[in-house]
């Protein structure tokens, strides 16, 4: 069967209300935009979203937190996102928020058949209420892995069989995502043939991938340009 | 008399040594990958999954996927490498990052630091400073000395929440550099002019 889709709303269609969804991206930098704007135009709510930040100054899963359409959302910084903050302090949506290690590890954890782990992240923090702890070298809490029902992931170039390149720092968490969902989608700006990209050159194996489709008007939103030599 | 911000990211630099890693934190701290001395041989290190980080592009290099745990566009030294998260994340819990250099809102004489919410007011979440403050070799806050109301930012007992507990090992500020010990503020070096009856360090 062909892991190849037509569009975000092909591969999107059987996402329903009420399932969890990661969401690939650091800021705006790699994220799967094709995928963001099809839910914004899908009648769904209640989603968990799993996502370092939740989109930024109304871009990305801005976008649709806007909409109501996210009941939880998991991620690590909300800094440079006012909408998501105004909503968690009136309380109208319910976040965790996981320090960054442990939100990429706890995801890695999933994909990889790892039920839990001790780290020394957030111990005597807020973050340890409720937690085991447990000493080693140094007093550790312990942390379960993170699921989700879909992932949504950009990568620069994938094959037919999902075999997946990022580019530069646009991979992040985008792997980790791909392998902790049961059914990820992947939208690239290059679909090539398979070979084309050496196995040794391969990021992400396509084991890990159940739908692919060629995305198109990529913006690529530069979140602070910063040149040298200018203030 | 004060140290500038300028100032405070040369004596940052000066503890680094040559030969290191280093990852620094959004704010005050990217002040520092901009002054580094290219010959110290200084690998920065970007949560985002970066190793190599080497100050900031030009017109012709800017790439939208080039850019550092602050989403500022960034250019990369001869050596860099890319990396997943969880990756970027193990070598920073793994301890294989010499120093990391935060700003901070509190820092205590325990070694306690919180910067990443007031309750009630200001939420930015943790980002990585909770993995960064218990993974990385030595952990330099940078912030200044005190709050826009005048209060002194080290203290005997942090009021805000933590983002880590017993982990501080410098605070470099437009004041001078101060080691809490887990007792008190023990002063590294002052800035010129500064006097230590002028800190309202805890007794």
């Amino acid at each position: 069967m062909s892991k190849i889709y037509k569009n975000a709303t092909e591969a999107l269609a059987d996402l329903k209300s009420g399932m969890s969804l990661m969401s690939g991206g650091f800021g705006l930098c790699g994220i799967a935009e094709n995928c963001i704007d099809a839910l914004t135009q899908m009648d769904i709510k209640d989603l968990t979203v799993i996502s370092n930040n939740i989109g930024n100054s109304g871009r990305g899963l801005v976008k649709i937190l806007v909409q109501h359409k996210i009941k939880k959302a998991y991620c690590s910084y909300v800094g440079g996102n006012p909408d998501l903050e105004e909503q968690m302090l009136n309380k109208e949506i319910d976040v965790e928020l996981v320090p960054q290690g442990t939100f990429s590890e706890r995801i890695r954890a999933a994909g990889l058949g790892i039920r839990a782990f001790y780290t020394p992240t957030g111990y005597g923090t807020l973050i340890a209420e409720g937690k085991e702890e447990k000493m080693f070298d140094r007093p550790c809490i312990l942390e379960e892995a993170l699921h989700a029902d879909f992932a949504i992931i950009k990568a620069q170039k994938a094959d037919p069989y999902g075999n997946l390149w990022f580019k530069e720092t646009a991979r992040n968490f985008s792997p980790l995502m791909a392998m902790a969902a049961k059914t990820t989608v992947v939208e690239v700006e290059e679909l090539v043939e398979l070979g084309d990209i050496k196995p040794e050159d391969v990021h992400l194996p396509g084991l890990f991938v159940q739908r692919i489709f060629l995305g198109e008007n990529y913006k690529n939103d530069i979140e602070f340009l910063k040149l040298e030599g200018e203030a | 008399m004060s140290w500038t911000k300028e100032d405070m990211a040369d004596q940052v630099i000066a503890l680094f040594g040559k030969d290191v890693s280093v990852n620094l934190g959004i704010g005050l701290p990217t002040l520092i990958a901009e002054r580094m001395d290219p010959a110290a041989n200084v690998m920065i290190q970007s949560e985002n999954g970066v190793l190599g980080v080497s100050g900031r592009p030009t017109k012709n290099t800017v790439s939208p996927t080039l850019i550092n745990a602050g989403k500022e566009t960034i250019s990369i030294a001869k050596g860099a490498s890319f990396f997943d998260s969880s990756l970027s994340f193990g070598m920073i819990r793994g301890g294989h990052i010499d120093y990391c250099v935060l700003g901070g809102m509190e820092v205590d004489a325990k070694r306690n630091l919180a910067n990443w919410m007031i309750p009630g007011k200001k939420v930015t979440g943790m980002g990585g400073a909770m993995d960064l403050v218990n993974g990385a070799g030595s952990v330099i806050i940078m912030m200044t000395h005190f709050n826009k109301h005048g209060d002194a930012k080290l203290l005997d007992s942090c009021k805000l929440p933590l983002t880590g507990k017993d982990v501080v090992d410098l605070v470099v500020t437009d004041k001078g550099i101060f080691k809490p010990n887990g007792t008190k503020f023990e002063i590294v070096k002052l800035a010129p002019g500064v006097l230590e009856v002028d800190l309202k360090l805890p007794a």
